[in-house]
């Protein structure tokens, strides 16, 4: 058997590659796979903790999450579309009609 | 003795994948590549549910995440031929700044998680001898009686999303 501290490790590590992606990609697409990345980390630490107490909760909360994600990856993918046809680039440094 | 060595070495084999394939996306060029890894990672992560005795997760996994969602992408960064950006000025001091608050955020989310959840014990072993079929019928349970309200729920966000992305997609019509 194989302590849920490795577990717990392995999902931080996931998490922070993650972060990482998020903090230093221009690409908007390689940003929102990150963004996939960490929640599949918080899914795996989910279904470690569920596992250490032997409920089905943790699973549950984890199809809940798949569930999500999946509404927002349709979501997420028709804003980048929209945003490549006006500005036909999706570096998100060209975003910044707003900026001051 | 012997198979707890075994489950062991088998776990550092994953997750040494698991890590690799992440780096691999983050770091190639290519979004096609990173799209690639990151489908590697999602079904490295389901042998984990597996190990973790989870098989209706790991196939949901499979088929959502590495089937649909990442299908989802690769057709996109193709439809926009967006595989690769061209070279922009960057901020220097972003990367160095990045990695450093990330080796922060790492090492801050495994302490706390080590001393404050005490998350003490080992994971349930997968039992050969408790089969799937048990498994999925007692996880059915826990979903649709406990958590009815929260899986309509999910039902009702799954159709706005797909009302939101068929909205945003479409051509706007001529006023007159």
């Amino acid at each position: 058997m194989v302590p849920v501290n490795y577990y717990i490790i392995l999902s931080a590590i996931l998490f922070t590659i993650g972060v990482v992606g998020v903090l230093t990609r221009r690409n908007a697409l390689i940003i929102f796979m990150s963004i996939e990345l960490m929640l599949n980390a918080a899914n795996l630490a989910f279904v470690a903790f569920g596992s250490v107490i032997k409920s089905f909760s943790g699973q549950i909360f984890v199809f809940f999450i798949i569930a999500v994600a999946a509404a927002e990856v349709a979501v997420g993918l028709a804003l980048i579309v929209e945003i490549f046809k006006s500005k036909h680039s999706i570096d998100v440094d060209q975003m910044s009609s707003l900026k001051g | 003795m012997v198979i707890m060595t075994l489950d062991l070495i088998f776990f550092l084999i994953l997750s040494l994948t698991a890590i690799s394939t992440a780096l691999g996306m983050l770091l190639s060029r290519n979004a096609v590549y990173s799209a690639l890894f990151l489908v590697l990672n999602f079904i490295t992560v389901a042998i984990f549910y597996l190990l973790l005795g989870a098989p209706f997760i790991a196939m949901a996994q499979v088929t959502v995440y590495a089937g649909a969602i990442m299908v989802l992408f690769l057709f996109v960064i193709m439809l926009l031929g967006a595989e690769s950006l061209p070279k922009a000025k960057v901020l220097p001091w972003q990367k160095p700044l990045a990695g450093l608050l990330a080796v922060a955020l790492a090492v801050e989310a495994t302490v706390i998680f080590l001393t404050r959840a005490r998350p003490i014990g080992e994971v349930a072993q997968p039992d050969a001898a408790v089969n799937t079929v048990t498994n999925l019928r007692a996880l059915g349970d826990t979903l649709f009686t406990q958590y009815l309200l929260p899986f309509e729920v999910t039902s009702i966000l799954l159709l706005v999303a797909m009302v939101g992305a068929i909205v945003l997609i479409r051509k706007e019509k001529r006023v007159h």
